[in-house]
């Protein structure tokens, strides 16, 4: 079955404008970056997380810590998916442990990666705050969790993929909704 | 995080018989797959929650320290159940094949036996008897693969890369489990693999293994990037395979001198036990060269990745946001 681009959420300036949005909001949510630590979850929640860095130094004139988080050991579909991940590498360089996290990810779903991100983050240490910044939150929660900052709330169904793209891992910044047409 | 994902290239297997079977791809994989498993052993909380509610059972029939614990605690590090089976104060000894220790052991539940056997094939048998998956942990004189695997994986750390190293094993070659399979994981990698040691203790046209071999440890040595000694065993004097110790350590133990025909970055390696002073001196053996106790350590990440991969099922996959 083939996928078919159904709409376009954002495009490249769009997107711009909207983590620079997130940028201030982090900032004025944690009345400045002190303490404060950004880790993105593998794979395109790094590249946002560097993006928000880079705006909140535009900003604030700090180079905030990025952490990089693999989620793969964490999920709770390996005893039952016939599915393998490929394991990558975690690497937070910086201890955890008072810190005020914002744990980045592209798109929020069902919760279930954000719910392994949390406990991947409590085995490294204990932070005072973590926080949830996504691009996109599309709804269909399946644990209690919520996004602390989000860039765009869309309404999808199931049958819809949502596609975050970006120039760090696609060659082009663009957010679209994606269908299975039974043609 | 959506349920839509692209099928990549993965672990497909039941078993890890040997490397003899494996791709070089195959290979690649686990060593990729043991960095992120080695990253969980330098934490404060040594422990993820992946396979929790597998067990996985070490069934040794020969001694063995270091590759049953390192089993153990990888399974252990991934939140597996692992249960020793000692053979000695089993059902073994009243006489239960091995065909029906192993049916008993998954009738209890076992999702991964690793099996360690003085007869060659023994892992392949379980493996055919079984559903569950099978680790070879050493058979007979043919395969120790996660020996060689952590090896390789070693020497890929230290190094950056397998392709194009020269790399000397000396020793027993004939009886060596360790050689066997670090041999063809090597090769398979690019690697040129040198074998040293007495004409006694070669394996006949063991050249047709795509090896180099040398009857004098000096010529073995030249420029090499990896010096591995292997194990010599006191069963091999008795059986008047060269004539004593000494002779033996003259001729072919690593000491300062003889490491010197290696590249000054050589990395020296020892799948141990190390007799001390007759395979490897003890100043090379804890010198700056060596990365024995590295060694140790990696096979715990190297185990810990196979044990990832083996329960986690039939293909590999990226989830695509």
């Amino acid at each position: 079955m083939p996928l078919v681009e159904k709409a376009r959420i954002m495009d490249a300036e769009k997107m711009r404008r909207t983590i620079t949005r997130i940028a201030h909001e982090i900032v004025e949510k944690n009345k400045g970056t002190s303490n404060l630590a950004l880790i993105g979850i593998r794979r395109r929640g790094v590249p946002l997380a560097e993006r928000l860095a880079e705006n909140i130094k535009k900003i604030e004139g700090v180079q905030l810590p990025i952490g990089i988080l693999d989620i793969t050991l964490y999920r709770d579909d390996l005893a039952t998916s016939a599915h393998q991940p490929v394991v990558h590498q975690t690497n937070v360089p910086f201890p955890v442990t008072g810190k005020r996290i914002v744990l980045v990810d592209d798109v929020l779903y069902t919760g279930r990666t954000v719910r392994a991100a949390l406990d991947a983050i409590i085995d490294l240490g204990r932070p005072a705050v973590i926080q949830l910044a996504v691009l996109v939150d599309r709804g269909h929660r399946e644990l209690p969790i919520r996004a602390d900052y989000v860039g765009k709330n869309v309404p999808t169904s199931r049958r819809e993929i949502v596609s975050v793209l970006l120039k760090e891992t696609d060659g082009q910044d663009k957010v679209i909704i994606e269908e299975f047409r039974d043609d | 995080m959506h349920l839509e994902r692209k099928q990549i290239a993965g672990w497909q297997r039941k078993d890890l018989l040997g490397l003899r079977d494996l791709t070089a791809e195959e290979i690649e994989l686990i060593l990729d797959t043991a960095v992120p498993m080695k990253d969980i052993m330098r934490r404060e909380i040594k422990k993820v929650p992946t396979l929790r509610g597998r067990s996985v059972v070490n069934l040794f029939y020969e001694p063995s320290t270091r590759t049953r614990m390192s089993f153990e605690l990888a399974a252990k590090y991934l939140s597996a159940d692992s249960v020793n089976i000692s053979v000695s104060t089993s059902s073994v000894v009243k006489g239960e094949s091995l065909k029906d220790t192993a049916r008993t052991i998954e009738a209890m539940g076992a999702d991964v036996i690793v099996i360690r056997h003085s007869a060659a094939g023994a892992p392949k048998l379980l493996a055919q008897t079984v559903d569950c998956h099978v680790i070879n942990a050493g058979d007979g004189f043919h395969e120790h693969p996660t020996q060689a695997l952590l090896d390789m994986f070693t020497i890929r750390e230290k190094k950056g890369r397998l392709k194009g190293l020269k790399v000397a094993i000396v020793g027993d070659i004939y009886h060596s489990r360790v050689a066997r399979s670090n041999i063809w994981g090597l090769t398979k990698m690019g690697a040129e693999v040198r074998l040293a040691g007495p004409v006694t203790l070669m394996p006949p046209e063991v050249e047709k293994m795509g090896v180099k071999v040398f009857y004098q440890v000096e010529e073995a040595l030249e420029g090499v990037d990896v010096v591995m000694a292997l194990r010599i065993q006191r069963e091999r004097l008795k059986e008047g395979r060269f004539p004593t110790w000494r002779e033996y350590a003259r001729l072919y133990g690593i000491n300062a001198r003889r490491l010197q025909k290696a590249k000054p970055d050589a990395l020296v390696m020892h799948p141990g036990p190390v007799n001390q002073g007759i395979e490897i001196t003890p100043d090379v053996a804890e010198g700056t060269q060596s990365v024995i106790q590295e060694q140790v350590t990696n096979g715990v990440a190297v185990r810990m990745a196979l044990l990832y991969l083996l329960m986690g099922g039939g293909t590999t996959s990226e989830a695509v946001n």
